[in-house]
């Protein structure tokens, strides 16, 4: 078994669980955020492995959705937040000033905690972002509605009711249908923030088998309340604590060897 | 103790509720009942009765009404529509029932309607040509009058095609001409070769006038033949059949010959112009003016509204101006619609529409084109009325959208414009649509604001035409609001228009029903393609 990696300020690649030095596909450096006056996170520092999937666990409150909202800037959209300390992105620094914030998005995709789909049909829902991006109507956007679609296990159940309104889907249903949607636009990181919070087993099971066959051409990181779904699916976990990454490793070594009393104490049942 | 417990149950409180929604539908279901009674009955033919009193006099009429004599217990009297105000001065009269000896329906009784005085009840006498008798009695005479109505109506429809059509457009373009001599005047012009060359097609145009006329008197000359109709009392009448709208006889029609009747008076209510200072007639101009204005007004109201709501909702930063202007918004729909009226005058008429005069119509002066109330400043007024009603709608609309849904677009890169254009909007759409549909029923049912901004008791010509620009948003327009207020308080002899009074409201509410069912139906349809997802 390959001993936990260390992971440092320091932005080495560390090595995956084959043994192979893994590519760093986000590196965040220092980050600290203020909502206003109360501090959400401190001095996190880590890097996330190309496709690779990551989690994010730890107790509400203790910052998980926070620090992967950081990654899209998405909590530019909140007033009163602060930031330091820098994130890299395949190298580029996302906090740039001189950065766009669309053209970061369209490479950092996200799928929300509750499925979020337009009030639009299943078609429109997933055109939306190569339509934004400037791709017309057409053959083009056909293929990338199917390719999607597929790549979302959901062209199967779809195929014949595209025109239909997304609403129409059930909960699962939907949720993949909103990673088609983030697919769409081909990024080079999803972010996933509790996708399966409000769906059954079965969905779940789904969802997580996707999400597996996704790490392949996406790098994946996952905000996640249940920690038998961060063993299940992710090859690295990141535990947080009032803002704070506690530890930061393999997933199995997390789970079978944790080295902080806390990571212990949470995923033992003891508090949270 | 007993009576706590019973309020405790709940029992009352769901009687106190039931019955205050009970209440409220009884009174309009009365409202609609009393209005669809008293209007629909109006063209239905009803019988004509020949009294003979005891003092032998007779007296011919429809019952309108029966009520108990004052003052005398078991006595009754009736109402009767004697109509003929020509020859009798007044359209009914009361009969005490006791005075009856008897009763007859007379099968020739005939009811005329005509273009002046109302209607003609009585019995043809014989029918003229050129003062001559061609046909004498009820039934020949009838027979003769009844070949010649169909010629009679095609001559008027003539005429009237002349007066409105031919005519109306030569005044149309010497008027044109007219305006186009002024501008010149105005330019220090007032000879040469422009001049001479607008004189000359003015004189052309004088020359057609003239010709339109003759063939207007020729039409008339022609139409020579009368009826002479015996009235009560000895009176006769003799009515040129020119002025013969319409004749039947009451007591002889079956009740599917009154079916067909009654169907045609609807139509022509709905249908045609209004005579006879618009007791008589139809109310089609009204109709016109009601509907366009609604719609002009939709057209200005749902972009104002929807534009300054998106702006309080998605981009004022939320604090405590954005909170007072909203109350501020709010409040507006409360203000008195006559006030909004006054503001439409002094601001619309004499400011904008005075200005648009000084720049643009000067040759019309003093004349004023816009500069006087129109169509097109009755509804900017309306929408000023009813612009806080589609802003608050919007604004609910827009608040009911989940923040997540914003998210999910900002997610995959689209900016603040392209998520609001492509998400937002299409999303609260039928919450738009709501604010209109209340914006419309209020703003068809308005009157006090209308009445100082360009509704007229009879307006000569639609605001939509042939004549080039085809729409003339300066003119004056009908209202079936106004219609109401006019016909049935102002007209000269209001007892006879009151029927008129109870149709025209039928309409007015038909009006508001369908438009609002048309974006009801739109919205719904809105809603099942864009439905957001209930949280």
């Amino acid at each position: 078994m390959a001993a936990p990696i260390q992971v440092t300020a320091s932005l080495n690649p560390p090595a995956g669980p084959s043994g192979i030095m893994e590519m760093p596909m986000v590196e965040i450096d220092g980050l600290s955020l203020w909502y206003v006056e109360k501090q959400a996170l401190r001095d996190i520092s880590m890097s996330v492995a190309k496709h690779r999937i990551t989690a994010y666990i730890g107790p509400s409150g203790c910052g998980k959705t926070t620090l992967l909202r950081c990654l899209n800037r998405m909590n530019d959209l909140v007033d009163g937040v602060r930031i330091t300390g820098s994130i890299r992105i395949g190298g580029t620094d996302i906090y740039d000033p001189g950065l766009d914030v669309t053209e970061l998005r369209k490479r950092v995709g996200m799928v929300f905690q509750k499925s979020n789909p337009f009030p639009k049909s299943i078609y429109e829902n997933v055109a939306y972002g190569p339509r934004i991006l400037g791709v017309k109507g057409g053959s083009d956007l056909e293929a990338i509605v199917e390719r999607s679609l597929r790549s979302a296990a959901l062209w199967d159940e779809a195929r014949d009711r595209l025109d239909e309104s997304a609403l129409g889907l059930s909960g699962g249903q939907q949720q993949r249908l909103c990673i088609a949607r983030a697919i769409a636009v081909e990024p080079d990181v999803l972010l996933m923030d509790e996708p399966c919070s409000a769906l059954d087993p079965i969905a779940t099971a789904k969802i997580e088998e996707l999400m597996l066959e996704l790490k392949a051409s996406y790098t994946i990181i996952i905000v996640t309340h249940n920690m038998q779904q961060a063993a299940r699916v992710s090859d690295y976990t990141g535990f947080l604590l009032l803002g704070e990454l506690v530890e930061f490793g393999m997933t199995r070594a997390l789970f079978t060897n944790p080295r902080d009393k806390r990571t212990e104490d949470y995923i033992t049942g003891r508090f949270g | 103790m007993r009576l706590g417990r019973l309020w405790r149950s709940g029992e009352p409180f769901i009687w106190l509720t039931g019955g205050a929604l009970a209440l409220a539908l009884l009174l309009v279901a009365g409202l609609v009942g009393l209005i669809l009674v008293n209007g629909l009955g109006f063209f239905w033919p009803k019988d004509v009765v020949r009294l003979t009193l005891a003092d032998g006099r007779a007296i011919t009429g429809e019952v309108v009404e029966r009520e108990a004599v004052p003052g005398k217990a078991g006595q009754y009297r009736i109402k009767l529509k004697v109509a003929n105000r020509d020859l009798y001065g007044a359209d009914f009269q009361w009969v005490e029932e006791a005075r009856i000896a008897r009763r007859e329906y007379p099968a020739e009784a005939v009811v005329i309607e005509r273009v002046e005085w109302g209607p003609l009840i009585g019995t043809i006498r014989e029918l003229r040509k050129s003062g001559k008798p061609v046909a004498v009695g009820s039934a020949a005479g009838w027979a003769e009058m009844e070949k010649r109505l169909p010629e009679v109506a095609r001559a008027r429809r003539e005429i009237r095609s002349i007066e409105k059509g031919d005519i109306g457009r030569i005044n149309f373009e010497q008027e044109k001409i007219r305006l186009k001599l002024r501008r010149l005047e105005l330019r220090g012009v007032t000879g040469g070769p422009e001049v001479e060359a607008l004189q000359k097609e003015m004189a052309t145009l004088q020359a057609r006038y003239t010709a339109q006329e003759g063939r207007l008197a020729a039409l008339r000359a022609r139409q020579t033949a009368g009826v002479l109709v015996a009235a009560d009392d000895g009176k006769e009448k003799d009515l040129p059949l020119a002025q013969v709208v319409d004749a039947y006889f009451p007591n002889a029609m079956g009740v599917p010959a009154k079916a067909r009747h009654y169907l045609a008076k609807v139509w022509e209510f709905v249908a045609d112009d209004p005579r006879e200072s618009n007791t008589e007639g139809g109310v089609f101009p009204a109709i016109f003016g009601t509907v366009m204005m609604v719609m002009i007004m939709s057209l200005m109201v749902t972009p104002l509204g929807v534009l300054a709501a998106f702006y309080l909702r998605e981009y004022a930063t939320q604090g405590t101006f954005v909170s007072l202007v909203r109350i501020a918004v709010n409040n507006l729909a409360g203000v008195p619609s006559i006030v909004f009226g006054v503001f439409g005058v002094a601001f619309f008429i004499y400011v904008v529409g005075g200005s648009l005069d000084r720049l643009f119509f000067a040759e019309a002066l003093p004349t004023p084109t816009f500069g006087t109330g129109g169509i097109l400043w009755a509804s900017l007024t309306l929408a000023l009325l009813t612009v806080p009603v589609v802003i608050v709608a919007t604004e609910e609309g827009l608040a009911a959208i989940p923040m997540a849904v914003r998210e999910a677009s900002y997610a995959v890169g689209a900016t603040k414009l392209e998520t609001t254009l492509r998400v937002v909007l299409p999303a609260v759409m039928p919450s738009i649509l709501t604010g209109l549909i209340l914006a419309m029923a209020r703003a068809a049912g308005e009157v006090a604001p209308l009445m100082i901004t360009g509704v007229v008791k009879l307006a000569p010509a639609l605001p939509i035409d042939s004549f080039w620009p085809f729409v003339h948003l300066d003119r004056k327009f009908m209202h079936l609001g106004f219609h109401i207020y006019d016909v049935g308080f102002q007209s000269p002899n209001v007892d006879s228009a009151r029927p008129v009074v109870f149709m025209t409201t039928l309409l007015l509410l038909a009006i508001v029903v369908l438009l609002n069912l048309f974006a009801i139906s739109l919205r719904n349809r809105l809603r099942r393609t864009y439905a957001v997802a209930a949280v």
